[in-house]
């Protein structure tokens, strides 16, 4: 098991598995409403022309959210093959 | 009950005591087509207008049974969760419990998804679903769907879910006649909904829901529901008209989450988790993959380009360029039309009725007060037929997407841009676009900072000061086209300044969210974005015209009275008037400006419009109109140029011209602009706050310009 990285520490195209989720905080609960939770495959496909935010492809669809937000969630990078 | 064919029972709405026909609510996600729907529901016969205390949109519609009978449909707010994270989202929370006084509780619920993402979109499904009330599932964009290769088996889910479930294109009015007949059936079966509430907060659910029966009077159902909700909403966002909890359940809720703090159970992870894993064991039978290879879509083909760190700027340049080409070049055609309508019908009362005070209140007070109305409505319409189909296409997330970062700087977030940006046209059509803004406090800070930007009724002001302040011949025209950007930069600047200010003291709050989905490019409907646009229109006009009319009466008032007494034929009636001795009086506030008393009259006449400046100009220093309006501007400078003190100095100096652009770009000068702020935020409080300080700080400003500049031998 490879180690595991903060969301906003992807590299673009890469994708990843969600392992880890802050407990509270609005924006977290509403985070895993809309599916992000431990175990959920994401990709991260790009980030916007001035560096933040960063969009993310998760249950088929495209989220943004800033670095700061994606910096609580911790992910376990799928290696590359 | 037995319903009689149409053209024997009475369509009229059933009276108090007959059987009375279910009301609906259509529910759902953001950007699933809810709104297609609704409209392809309901038609033209729908209702728009504000739920009382909030400014959330209500819209009710009537559609029309299998049998004719009318059925009222409630259009909720879209959102992911009930749980509640802003006025729209909480509006739609409290109509679905129960909670709003001025809206019963809706019998039946049409929830609508979005069939190409369908996991997410049955999360709120599954809350409502909690709710224990008939709901109409409805898969929209099946087509989509089946384009990307999902393969969704809708008899099976029907079976599994034991309600109604209804493919659709919305789009293309696919499946709304079945929809109709769903809708019809005077029974609807309720769900087997059963899912498993995980056991480490099963106890506080029941706790809970034995409380809300027992103290908040809900029946056990809703109770459960609302049990289950505060333990992920903990009832953050509440919102004018929606009854508050009883202390007892409060203290249970506080009492639990206390408990579950100390010993580190993760009491809302788990509880969406829950749902979640009930979905999915409920999608795994129901959609198939196909097996076409997930290349990359035609919204990521777009984007590449949309968001693309250099071409994503010249998008969003060209995009914005062309927005307002088409406002200044096509709006000023709609309002040469308003302006010979207006002239036309004066022409018809002149001819009418005799001369006298009666004639003038109807001409220059009435008539032009309704014209100072509906002359914003070509702008207005324009700049909603373009957010309209921004919003509709998707590119106004992307816009939010590539602008947050700039917006994050002053504590907001990419969802202002729009607002900010269409307020150099009207800063009207701008506050009013601040809707979607999800936060209150940002959306507070947006509306009070949008008239900083410059607007197209400043331009002419500008274009008369430039003109005056530089003779034609001698300067270039570039330096001409740098003081004007000057302008728009100085009033950019204010806005970020205060928006910043603002969020630093006045209306602190948790620094904003950008969880924003994008959703996948769409082709516009013309028809929702022409019905929104309307929609908008008509709510301008309804809401702040009445108020905009009324004051620009009390301004025509002002500017005619007193008359000037029969033996004093030399004096103007203008510097006579209110308005004129308005302007002496507050002579003293501005000559540390530099202004004296006739510029003031300019300045008190701007609030009916700011472009109101010209003409009083025009009339005070007795300027002949020509009806050409190039030949007006140039002899309306000359005479400005020409302008003296009464020591014989010139009153209109390079420093004073240049001052009064100043006060232009800050000072809060428009009335329409007040009276729609007051709407949009429900209070005076705002509106005056928004006169108070923007004025206060054009007048600051223009102090050191004058003083500084005249310290410095201008």
């Amino acid at each position: 098991m490879s180690d595991l990285l903060k969301l906003s520490e992807l590299a673009i195209g890469q994708t990843a598995t969600i392992r880890e989720l802050p407990k509270t905080g609005v924006a977290f609960i509403r985070l895993r409403e809309m599916g992000l939770l431990a175990g959920t495959p994401i990709k991260l496909v790009r980030i916007a022309p001035l560096g933040d935010p960063i969009e993310i492809k998760v249950r088929g669809y495209s989220l943004t959210l800033r670095k700061s937000e994606a910096a609580g969630i911790l992910v376990e990078p799928q290696p590359a093959n | 009950m037995a319903t009689l064919p149409s053209h024997i029972a009475p369509s009229a709405a059933p009276g108090p005591t007959g059987a009375r026909q279910p009301v609906y609510a259509l529910v759902g996600n953001p950007n699933c087509g809810k709104s297609t729907l609704f409209n392809a529901l309901t038609g033209l016969k729908q209702k728009v207008g504000n739920y009382p205390g909030v400014t959330v949109e209500r819209k009710v519609g009537v559609t029309y049974t299998q049998h004719g009978h009318p059925l009222t449909l409630i259009d909720l707010p879209g959102t992911y969760s009930l749980a509640a994270r802003s006025p729209d989202e909480a509006v739609t929370r409290d109509v679905l419990l129960g909670r709003r006084a001025d809206t019963a509780m809706p019998d039946r619920i049409i929830c609508i998804v979005d069939a190409t993402n369908l996991e997410r979109n049955l999360y709120l499904v599954h809350q409502i679903l909690d709710l224990g009330r008939p709901v109409i599932l409805v898969l929209n964009m099946m087509d989509l769907a089946r384009a990307a290769g999902l393969d969704i088996r809708v008899a099976r889910l029907e079976k599994d879910l034991g309600i109604p479930v209804i493919p659709c294109e919305a789009a293309r009015g696919v499946g709304v006649i079945e929809l109709k007949l769903a809708m019809s059936r005077p029974d609807l079966p309720l769900s087997r909904h059963a899912w498993a509430v995980p056991p480490a907060i099963a106890a506080a659910v029941s706790e809970l829901q034995a409380s809300l029966q027992d103290n908040d009077n809900k029946p056990p159902l809703i109770a459960r529901a609302e049990a289950l909700l505060l333990l992920t909403d903990q009832d953050t966002v509440r919102v004018a008209g929606s009854k508050p909890l009883s202390t007892r359940t409060q203290a249970i809720l506080d009492h639990w989450q206390q408990r579950w703090e100390t010993d580190g159970t993760d009491w809302a992870g788990m509880l969406v988790n829950a749902r979640y894993d009930a979905i999915g064991e409920l999608t795994a039978h129901i959609i198939r993959t196909g097996g076409q290879p997930a290349g990359p879509s035609v919204s990521d083909r777009i984007d590449g380009v949309a968001t693309h760190p250099v071409l994503g700027w010249i998008v969003l340049g060209t995009i914005m360029g062309a927005m307002f080409l088409s406002i200044f070049t096509l709006a000023g055609i709609p309002m040469g039309w308003i302006e010979s309508l207006v002239a036309w019908i004066s022409d018809q009362v002149s001819a009418l009725l005799p001369p006298g005070e009666l004639h003038n209140l109807i001409i220059e007070g009435g008539i032009a007060g309704v014209e100072g109305v509906i002359i914003f409505l070509p702008q207005i319409l324009i700049l909603f037929f373009f957010i309209g189909l921004l919003e509709s296409t998707g590119y106004m997330a992307r816009a939010a997407f590539i602008m947050d970062r700039l917006m994050s700087k002053v504590g907001l977030n990419g969802r202002s841009f729009i607002p900010l940006l269409g307020s150099y046209a009207c800063a009207i059509p701008g506050i009013m676009a601040a809707r979607t803004i999800e936060q209150p406090k940002d959306r507070l800070v947006t509306i009070l900072v949008a008239p900083f930007m410059s607007c197209s009724a400043r331009l002419p002001v500008y274009l008369l000061l430039i003109a005056a302040l530089m003779p034609t011949d001698t300067v270039p025209i570039g330096a001409k086209i740098g003081l004007m950007l000057l302008m728009y930069a100085l009033g950019t600047l204010g806005a970020f300044g205060f928006a910043w200010l603002f969020k630093k003291t006045l209306l602190r709050g948790a620094p904003p969210l950008m969880i924003m989905e994008l959703p996948p490019y769409r082709l516009p409907r013309l028809r929702d974005v022409l019905m929104q646009m309307v929609e908008r229109g008509g709510l301008f006009v309804k809401r702040a015209g009445t108020i905009i009319f009324a004051l620009s009466i009390v301004l025509w008032f002002l500017a005619n009275y007193p008359k000037v007494p029969e033996d004093r034929p030399d004096t103007d009636p203008l510097a006579y008037s209110f308005a004129g001795r308005a302007g002496h009086l507050i002579e003293p506030t501005i000559a540390p400006l530099g202004f004296d008393w006739r510029i003031g009259i300019g300045l008190v006449q701007s609030f009916a419009a700011r472009e109101v400046f010209n003409s009083s100009m025009g009339v005070i220093f007795a300027v002949q109109e020509s009806g050409d309006e190039e030949v007006d501007t140039r002899s309306l400078r000359d005479a400005l140029r020409a302008a003296e003190r009464p020591d014989g100095t010139p009153l209109f100096t390079p420093l004073i011209c240049l001052n009064l652009m100043v006060f232009y770009v800050f000072a809060m000068q428009c009335i329409s602009t007040l009276a729609v702020v007051k709407r949009e935020t429900n209070t005076w409080k705002w509106p005056l706050f928004q006169l108070g300080y923007m004025t206060g700080f054009a007048w600051l400003v223009c102090l050191v310009v004058y003083q500084v500049g005249r310290a410095l031998g201008f």
